[in-house]
């Protein structure tokens, strides 16, 4: 082993440590934006082999998770423009989401949470799921998304709205305001909010 | 009977209604918005399938190549 430049191999080691420790991270993002365990691990998969050939465009010290969550939601995005595929709720892997999930409290099942995010139009979900569960800052899912920050602020209070109003009945008064400017006609027409009906 | 209803809040008044701190707030959230997290949680704390060896054996091989 040559040591001219020590750095640069361990430059990468860090990299693919921490690139591996971001795995779950990814797999969990990617299962929440499309729904699907199979299709949400090859999306990962891909994400990973894209992050691990740009890495030169890493700066090390900077947030691997944000930086990987980008390349994560736009290959999903490009993916769902190229095959305009419906992602489809399948109530199945949804019952299995339910088993694996071990501090189910209360009566919302996990199974009605994916269920509702995935009808939330792309933009609101990624945003709900960055702020919401990510724990990612406004400022951070900005830069993910590729948005302003009065941008991703407004996408996460409209899919907090809306999930209020499937999931809590009892919240239907406290979101007056929201509701209003977000008519329930996009709910009623049911899963892929983008989706277009053939035939 | 708005009448009565403001009464009532003014009784209430005996303790002085303030807006707790962040960290209280954050424990009122909706059941949705924890059930949400658990959702993330669920899938973050799944060990990695078998189809992610060889991605990781790709990794790690790559590393060795040059």
């Amino acid at each position: 082993m040559e040591s001219d430049e020590p750095s640069s191999s361990t430059v990468r080691d860090d990299f693919r440590q921490s690139l591996l420790a971001t795995l779950p991270h990814l797999r969990a993002f990617a299962r929440g934006l499309c729904g699907r365990p199979d299709m949400a691990d090859d999306l990962v998969q891909e994400t990973a082999i894209k992050a691990w050939a740009a890495q030169d465009r890493f700066t090390p010290g900077t947030n691997m998770r944000a930086w990987t969550f980008a390349i994560l939601r736009n290959h999903f995005l490009s993916e769902l423009r190229r095959s305009r595929r419906q992602v489809d709720y399948d109530p199945d892997l949804a019952e299995r989401l339910l088993v694996t999930g071990p501090d189910q409290e209360g009566p919302l099942h996990l199974s009605d949470m994916q269920a509702a995010l995935q009808r939330l139009s792309p933009e609101r979900r990624e945003a709900v799921l960055l702020i919401g569960a990510g724990g990612f800052s406004y400022e951070e899912a900005a830069l993910i998304c590729d948005c302003a920050i009065g941008t991703m602020k407004s996408r996460v209070a409209r899919a907090r709205a809306e999930l209020a109003r499937m999931l809590d009945p009892s919240a239907h008064d406290d979101n007056n305001g929201a509701s209003a400017a977000d008519p329930p006609r996009r709910l009623a027409a049911g899963g892929a909010s983008s989706g277009r009906q053939t035939g | 009977m708005d009448y009565a209803l403001r009464s009532q809040c003014f009784m209430d008044d005996r303790r002085p209604i303030r807006r707790p701190p962040a960290s209280a707030r954050k424990e009122a959230q909706p059941g949705w918005a924890k059930g949400l997290r658990s959702l993330y949680n669920s899938v973050v704390d799944e060990p990695l399938p078998e189809s992610f060896d060889d991605l990781l054996k790709k990794l790690d091989g790559q590393d060795h190549g040059k």
